[in-house]
């Protein structure tokens, strides 16, 4: 740290200490360098900014002191869930403060008639579940890091999950948010029922990065727990073959619980660390899991699996039991520490694309791979055309992270090109802000800016994520890549 | 496994055609902003009633036509705002697939653009999801003209903050659609509606019990001490539910189109019916307010006659955790939607005047101020 921010630091700490003080216990304040350190990177961890201080209020009121002292000072403030985020999005910024809602994990109301529970933002996901398992419901949205992560953190990154193709994303299972504005007014978006009066601020809200509000309450929709569940796992001698099973399942009017699509490279790395059964000389295999009630489920898993013996699978395993279904799903789910073994560092895409686009696109990601001499493994929610391609690469080496930076830059310019997005579910953040100029024009990237200034006018709320400004654009030397209208003039489209 | 689609039925113009026209309907923005010229955006008039009357030079998008794209193993269909939407449902059920929100359309000229701008959603809404649900993307006019692009063709998409859902229900009052992604679901291949006779309070009981229950429920609809209780599902799935849920089966094949479309006879009155929009299992609309009733989406909405006062009526709903709207589906400009806290209305005018710094587009058709 230089003198000069040293100093910086030391006069924005005398002037908000004593304000925030007055309202919030101190042992709720950490101000040490050393203690800051927890705070300094999300999962993202490539990514690192000391806060100015953090703050782990306790209640409502706190929040609203917060933001009020932040506003009158012009102190920028970034909401923190359980940090498990993957783009840096609660990277704290330079001189601002850090506020972390770990502390609201309270499950305030389950409503069962209603089918509804109302939680604080720093209850985790998986604990939502636990609480009203015993009245046969769960809530719905299964992010791979589900035990971890809050819920606030689903709703600011609009969380998905392997199961999303069926019941939907963080937005679809929330009816109700209270908010606290950066001015430190409290507003409730949505309600008890299934809409609101006005504009449908909810949508808004989630997905929204923390650069609009401080989430404080959220109501989630609450399912029955389905009473069957099968889990099968078939194998394709091509790419082709298996994304040709994936269009058919869906065409015949089937929608999986999860669908899920891992290439080679993916299922022997996965098979070597789980031993699965995954059959390793197949080009990809599919996992499919139907749920519902018996009846339902026995008619459909019939239905699928004479859809993948029509369409070439060179073998169907149907899981049993239970146990059989959790070692399929539990070998799927170490695909990323399978994956860390083959290199010292992988970054991982998150580009959504047409699912008729897959085949495609899987080529050229290998194409480029070649290219950029990095191997790339393709994991796929292929329910949802939702790609996880891994670049493998070593960060050690300059010029090689360089490389990996560049090819993901391409295979999410590629996504675009296609009809897709450059991020189906982890965020934007910081990490894939560049490529935000990729996909939006800068009237579209205008239009963003004036949405934000009407939450928030002095762009105090995590400045400087998830959405670019024009400089840093012509900075990023990108072009906007327009939807189907570039090259790849052999790509079928309408 | 893409599919032949022949441009003729779906395409109702060209792409050249269709770009040509999108740039004068901008055009025609941009000169209303320069002029602070109020537009009254109309698509196939058919939800004139849906809201305050609006005045300014018409803006017209029911020519703007046409099927983009539809790939029924995508689940995906995009659209031009002025397709009649039952284009849009023929087109899909073809291939076996529909609107998952079942939209009503109140009159044969209803268009896609019209539809998700007043966001209705139809019987299957608490079951499957409202029409925001099944937003993917849009293309727009925001009020300054410019045209833009939000969301996408695809399920998942969290890059920029979500305005194609922000834009579903907004009536226009953001911008003007040009055309709209939407998910869509396969045709349940088995349907069938059980008739059960109980009580309001049994009623209650009998859905929250049934609700915590996987069971394929896909409408209910509870007037005069009947219940009914539509299921959606697989041939083998929806007989077993039936036998679950008891009752006796309904014969009349046309109980859930006639709700949609409010041709029920509850409907058929010279009287305003208010929309009381509730958590299902609120408590039963006291007799002083509901003179009386039909309830949908499993308790959630409840249509109501009443000779109560304005304010009373509102205050109940917000009270039961709700909203009330005053709907005349008689007379233009008539429905008045429930008054937003002081917090509320102050954002919802800054985000205006994000998308429509002039305020010129579809003014005061939600609230007056915006």
């Amino acid at each position: 740290m230089t003198l000069l921010s040293a100093n910086l630091r030391d006069n924005l700490l005398n002037s908000l200490l004593p304000e925030l003080c007055q309202l919030i216990p101190a042992q709720s304040i950490i101000t040490e360098i050393e203690q800051l350190r927890t705070f300094e990177c999300d999962a993202f961890t490539t990514m690192r900014q000391l806060p100015l201080l953090t703050v782990l209020p306790e209640t409502i009121e706190q929040v609203q002191h917060v933001m009020r002292c932040c506003y009158q000072l012009n102190i920028p403030v970034v909401a923190r869930g359980a940090g498990t985020g993957l783009t840096a999005g609660s990277m704290p910024v330079e001189n601002g403060v850090l506020l972390g809602m770990s502390k609201f994990d309270e499950i305030h109301d389950i409503d069962l008639n209603n089918r509804t529970a109302l939680i604080g933002p720093g209850v985790r996901n998986q604990s939502v579940s636990d609480a009203v398992a015993p009245y046969n419901l769960y809530f719905a949205p299964d992010p791979s890091s589900q035990l971890a992560c809050s819920v606030g953190g689903n709703v600011a990154e609009n969380a998905g999950g392997v199961h999303c193709l069926k019941y939907g994303l963080t937005v679809h299972n929330i009816l109700e948010l209270e908010l606290v504005t950066i001015e430190g007014e409290l507003i409730t978006l949505g309600s008890a029922a299934l809409d609101a009066a006005g504009y449908d601020l909810t949508a808004i809200m989630t997905g929204s990065e923390g650069l609009l509000g401080i989430v404080v309450k959220i109501r989630v929709k609450l399912l029955p727990i389905p009473t069957s569940t099968r889990v099968m796992l078939a194998a394709f001698a091509t790419i082709e073959d298996a994304g040709d099973a994936i269009a058919a399942v869906i065409g015949a009017g089937i929608i999986p619980a999860g669908l899920e699509m891992i290439d080679q490279t993916g299922i022997c790395a996965i098979e070597e660390l789980m031993h699965a059964g995954y059959p390793t000389d197949a080009a990809a295999i599919i996992i499919c899991e139907l749920d519902g009630s018996v009846a339902e489920v026995e008619d459909e898993l019939n239905n699928v699996i004479a859809i993948f013996t029509h369409l070439n699978a060179t073998d169907i395993q149907i899981a049993s039991n239970a146990e059989e279904s959790k070692r399929i799903w539990a070998a799927r789910k170490a695909a990323f520490p399978a994956l860390a073994r083959l290199a010292p560092d992988n970054y991982i895409m998150d580009g959504t694309i047409p699912r008729r686009a897959l085949s495609q696109v899987w080529k050229q990601i290998n194409q480029l791979a070649e290219q950029y001499q990095l191997q790339v493994v393709n994991v796929f929610h292929a329910g949802d055309g939702n790609m996880h391609p891994s670049i493998l690469f070593d960060a050690s080496d300059e010029e090689q992270h360089q490389r990996a930076f560049e090819l993901g830059t391409r295979i999410l310019e590629l996504c675009i090109q296609v009809g897709g997005t450059i991020s189906g579910e982890h965020g934007i953040g910081l990490e894939k802000i560049n490529q935000m100029c990729l996909q939006f024009s800068s009237t579209e990237l205008q239009q963003f800016h004036a949405l934000k200034q009407a939450f928030d006018a002095k762009q105090l709320l995590n400045p400087g994520k998830q959405i670019p400004t024009l400089a840093r654009c012509s900075e990023f030397n990108a072009m906007h890549v327009h939807q189907g209208e570039m090259p790849f003039p052999h790509l079928e489209r309408f | 496994m893409r599919q032949a689609i022949s441009p003729p039925s779906l395409m109702a113009m060209t792409q050249d055609q269709a770009h040509d026209h999108a740039q004068a309907l901008a055009e025609q923005v941009r000169q209303a902003y320069v002029k602070k010229q109020p537009l009254a955006i109309s698509g196939g008039g058919s939800k004139g009633f849906y809201g305050l009357p609006v005045e300014g030079e018409t803006i017209s998008l029911c020519d703007y036509q046409g099927i983009i794209s539809y790939e029924p193993s995508e689940l995906v269909i995009t659209a031009r705002a002025g397709t009649p939407l039952h284009i849009i449902e023929a087109v899909l059920a073809e291939k076996g697939q529909m609107l998952g929100f079942e939209p009503p359309h109140y009159d044969p000229n209803a268009t896609l653009g019209g539809t998700i701008a007043c966001g209705l959603s139809g019987p299957r809404r608490p079951f499957s999801g409202a029409a925001r649900d099944f937003v993917l993307g849009v293309t727009m006019i925001n009020g300054k003209g410019d045209i833009l692009r939000f969301g996408g063709q695809v399920m998942k998409n969290v890059a920029g903050y979500d305005v194609s859902r922000l834009m579903c229900g907004a009536q226009g009052t953001l911008g003007v659609l040009l055309e709209v992604s939407l998910k869509v679901v396969p045709i349940p291949n088995y349907e069938e509606t059980q008739v059960l006779n109980c009580t309001e309070a049994e009623m209650h009981r009998l859905l929250s019990e049934l609700g915590r229950q996987p069971l394929p429920i896909s409408a209910t609809l509870f007037h005069d001490d009947q219940l009914y209780i539509r299921l959606s599902g697989t041939a083998m799935g929806v007989p077993s539910a039936a036998r679950i849920i008891g009752g006796a089966p309904l014969r009349d094949e046309h109980l859930w189109s006639q709700i949609k479309e409010q041709q029920h006879p509850f409907f058929q009155s010279e009287q305003i019916c208010w929309r009381l929009s509730l958590p299902p299992a609120a408590n039963p609309i006291p007799t002083e307010i509901a003179k009386d009733q039909l309830i949908e989406w499993g308790g959630a909405q409840r249509w109501i006659y009443s000779e109560a006062s304005d304010s009373d009526i509102l205050q109940w709903a917000e009270a039961n955790g709700g909203h009330a709207t005053a709907v005349d589906r008689g007379i233009r400009g008539s429905t008045r939607f429930h008054p937003l806290s002081p917090a509320l209305l102050s954002l919802s005018k800054r985000i205006k005047q994000s998308f429509d710094p002039a305020g010129i587009l579809n003014a005061g058709r939600l609230y007056p101020d915006l």
